[in-house]
């Protein structure tokens, strides 16, 4: 049994670094009451941004030339730019131009994923590679640079130090965004923009500047799950439509976490092990139960809507304007 | 001796669309003062003291504190001018604690410390006498505890002109007595308030001087020592009203709904009413006072069968004497029979309005059942429309504006004038005069009236404790869900029927 996670938790850890990046930018968005439905198009531009950089960088110089410190840099700093400028976008409709969130999230979803695949594309036949992928080993290794004494740690090195240094940071954005949120005063003010932008307007408070501040932060941390997902877990391999539904399930961890960051590390990993399960259940060759065992995080998710509708807590209501779009003069 | 003004407005005017709500306004407000800004609904008070926070922009006109002009573009200006504004609608996030929304949005490079502006707060709430606990979560709090909370938050940021928005309307008269305290205290203290009400009494109760505005134009202001109700109405209508409201003696009244040991529970489980017996009868006005919130809402879902109904009987008595129960019937049933029920909640368009449809549409809402065939009779919803506007002098610049564009007072109007022309036979009405001004509400109270005249069974949940005392029949006061009395009108004071909306049965306070 402790062998089994031992083997088990590494592998969902890796599954839920992309989602805990997703759930916290999507938590830190939805704080400022933007619901960014466009999450999952979001990471899929931050990883393919990543990809486009670190191809650009890895052809430009060839493999044997690489500097570490670019091949980090470089893709890191593509993958932010994309998924900012995705964030400013959704920003721009909803809060400048007061469009309808839902519509708007949707069709960056369908647009993210589109420029993802097209992009994605032309870079497979730009390498004139025979398979319908790009691997971008080098870059790869350096991203999955692990703590060089995890190995020597035995079952403690495997569960807790055998990651790349994405991964840490995954964590830290969870607890800086949890501490943010609700231990400073920029974090009372956003939630007061989500909970109620008159009462935060009438506060004195720049309701569209925090709106446009936290969903382009928000989407920049969940371009990093996109990029984590290609340079880590894929080992540097871009195939298009690989990312998968991946977005959506951390859209679903932001409604599991009710709303607080700080669970997200842990709920993550949980979602990363119910999502791949299946793997490590001896279901011999009939794959439908395979199909069941991936519906677990979906259905841990309704559960979870349940149990928190039915308690009806106040504190763990979504932010109350959560969806809507504020104008001051508004009757 | 020569005072100088704190704020002085000139020529301000503020247009929605084609709606003016300001036309060149100009008026000012003196250090220490309190100034009662009267005007009917619609007349623009709530947009002009709109502007001086920041909410909204004039088009024209300038601004001048303390002599220099200035340009308040947002909210955040007018607080570091030293204005503050208690709304109608409080403003306050209901999750956060009273704390947090006291510091919201104040100067965000000072450390995050809930203590020392907690300790802040009490000294605040000391000073002027009144309590909030810095800690409670507002959603927790009763209405005149947020308001309290709004008022610690404008003094927290050192606001020396104060507006509050029909401050009272949602208050008991105990709690309004507490608030006027308060408001003496501050301007002891050198404050200037300004507050917007539409009760004359408690104008000429606080006020040191009256501004009335019509139609959006300033009229006059009138020192409140030299003022007169009756002035103080026809200034604000432009013609002379007569003041009284009737109450004919009930003709032949019959039994027309029996309420037996009803009780409700909401949805967390709650009693909101328990064992609640009375009956309402024809030809008559039976009031229903209480506190807001005591189960009023309850109560009349209840008969208009939107409410799931624990246990206890409702009988609805036909015209030949035939009981029908109304207890698990149909609400569409209900309303076939002629039971009728317009509810004006707090924020008036929450129920039986749409507020992007227009007037037209909105009548159409209760008509389009009675017309045959697939399509919708649009023309007579609109001809009834237009006579809501006509008898009730509705503002509106057209039967096809929005009703969300209308000031408040004019939506309830249409609301109240829509369930009326329906003819029933049951009249369920509360707040049906909730922020209304007082010309728009003794139209209303006119129309009660005449439903009365007509036989019907009318049901008045009302806030006003002299208008439920010379308009009803008979007073039926609710406190913590249950019946505290049911009292003869002619024959009882506004102090009993307070004491009874605190205390069940009333007595246990006068000990």
């Amino acid at each position: 049994m402790f062998d089994f996670f031992v083997s088990l938790i590494p592998r969902a850890v890796s599954q839920g670094i992309p989602l805990m990046f997703g759930a916290v930018g999507e938590t830190v968005t939805e704080k400022s009451g933007n619901l960014n439905l466009g999450t999952a198009g979001i990471m899929y531009v931050g990883g393919i941004c990543g990809v486009i950089g670190a191809f650009l960088y890895e052809t430009g110089v060839g493999p044997e030339n690489m500097n570490g410190f670019l091949a980090i840099l470089i893709p890191l700093a593509c993958c932010l730019a994309g998924s900012f400028l995705m964030g400013l976008l959704y920003c721009f409709l909803t809060v400048t131009l007061r469009a309808n969130q839902n519509v708007t999230g949707l069709a960056m979803t369908t647009f993210g994923v589109g420029f993802g695949n097209f992009f994605g594309g032309s870079l497979i036949k730009l390498s004139g590679a025979d398979v319908a992928s790009i691997a971008l080993s080098r870059t790869s290794q350096f991203f999955s640079t692990k703590l060089p004494f995890a190995d020597k740690l035995g079952w403690f090195g495997k569960v807790f130090l055998n990651y790349s240094f994405l991964a840490y940071t995954a964590v830290a954005m969870a607890i800086i965004a949890s501490v943010l949120i609700f231990h400073t005063k920029l974090g009372l003010q956003l939630r007061a923009v989500g909970e109620s932008p008159a009462t935060a307007d009438a506060a004195g408070i720049n309701v569209t500047r925090y709106k446009y501040v936290a969903t382009c932060v928000g989407a920049m941390i969940s371009g990093l799950g996109g990029l984590y997902y290609v340079m880590d877990y894929a080992s540097g391999v871009w195939t298009n439509d690989a990312f998968g539904d991946r977005g959506w399930l951390a859209i679903a961890l932001v409604i599991f976490t009710i709303w607080r960051p700080i669970h997200s590390i842990w709920a993550s990993i949980l979602f990363g092990g119910l999502y791949i399960l299946h793997i490590f259940i001896p279901s011999g060759t009939n794959l439908a139960v395979k199909e069941i065992y991936k519906m677990a995080p979906y259905v841990v998710t309704i559960i979870v809507l349940i149990i928190t509708s039915l308690r009806n807590k106040r504190e763990n209501q979504p932010p109350a304007s959560l969806g809507l779009s504020y104008f001051r003069e508004d009757r | 001796m020569e005072r100088s003004p704190v704020i002085e407005l000139k020529h301000i005017t503020k247009r929605f669309g084609n709606n003016i709500a300001n036309d060149d306004v100009s008026m000012e407000v003196y250090e220490g003062e309190i100034l009662a800004l009267l005007g009917e609904n619609g007349s623009g008070k709530t947009t002009l003291m709109n502007a001086l926070a920041g909410i909204y922009y004039p088009e024209d006109g300038q601004i001048f504190v303390r002599g220099r002009e200035v340009n308040i573009h947002s909210p955040r200006t007018a607080f570091d001018l030293g204005i503050g504004m208690i709304h109608q609608h409080f403003k306050l996030v209901d999750v956060l604690t009273a704390v947090e929304n006291i510091i919201l949005g104040l100067n965000e490079k000072s450390r995050y410390d809930l203590k020392a502006a907690a300790a802040r707060i009490t000294e605040i709430c000391d000073r002027y006498g009144f309590h909030v606990d810095p800690f409670q979560k507002i959603y927790t709090m009763s209405v005149s505890q947020k308001q309290t909370v709004e008022i610690v938050k404008v003094l927290f940021r050192g606001a020396d002109l104060l507006i509050l928005d029909e401050p009272t309307a949602v208050l008991t008269p105990q709690e309004t007595e507490k608030l006027f305290n308060v408001l003496r205290n501050m301007k002891a203290d050198g404050k200037s308030i300004i507050i917007i009400t539409h009760k004359l009494n408690e104008v000429l109760e606080i006020s040191d001087r009256v501004a009335i505005l019509r139609k959006g134009k300033y009229i006059c202001e009138i020192k409140t020592s030299e003022a007169s109700v009756q002035q103080l109405t026809d200034a604000m209508v432009g013609h002379a009203v007569t003041l009284n409201i009737d109450r004919p003696v009930p003709v032949d009244p019959k039994d027309k709904i029996i309420v037996e040991h009803l009780t409700i529970r909401n949805s967390d489980g709650v009693a909101k009413l328990k064992d609640i017996s009375f009956t309402a009868r024809t030809g008559e006005i039976l009031g229903i006072a209480g506190i807001s919130g005591n189960g009023q809402k309850e109560l009349l879902e209840g008969i208009a069968g939107l409410q799931k109904i624990e246990s206890g009987s409702i009988r609805f008595v036909d015209d030949n004497g035939k009981e029908t129960e109304l207890v698990g019937m149909d609400p569409r049933k209900i309303t076939d029979m002629g039971v009728t029920l317009s509810f004006v909640p707090e924020d008036r368009l929450g129920m039986g309005l749409v507020g992007n449809m227009n007037l037209g549409e909105n009548m159409m809402l209760r008509t389009f059942r009675h017309s045959g065939g697939p399509f919708i009779d649009r023309k007579e919803p609109f001809h009834l429309a237009k006579r809501v506007i006509e008898s009730l002098e509705v503002v509106t610049p057209s039967v096809k504006t929005a009703v969300r564009k209308l000031s408040g007072g004019n939506v309830q109007k249409v609301l109240v004038g829509r369930e009326i022309s329906s003819s029933p036979t049951v009249l369920l009405t509360a707040y049906a005069v909730r922020g209304l001004d007082i010309n728009s509400s003794y139209l209303i109270y006119d129309l009660v009236n005449q439903q009365k005249k007509q036989g019907v069974a009318v049901v008045y949940v009302g806030e006003d404790l002299d208008v439920l005392l010379e308009l009803c029949d008979r007073i039926l006061v609710l406190c913590d869900g249950q019946v505290s009395a049911i009292l003869d009108a002619r024959k009882t004071d506004k102090q009993q029927v307070g004491l009874l909306m605190t205390k069940l049965g009333g007595e246990a306070a006068n000990e």
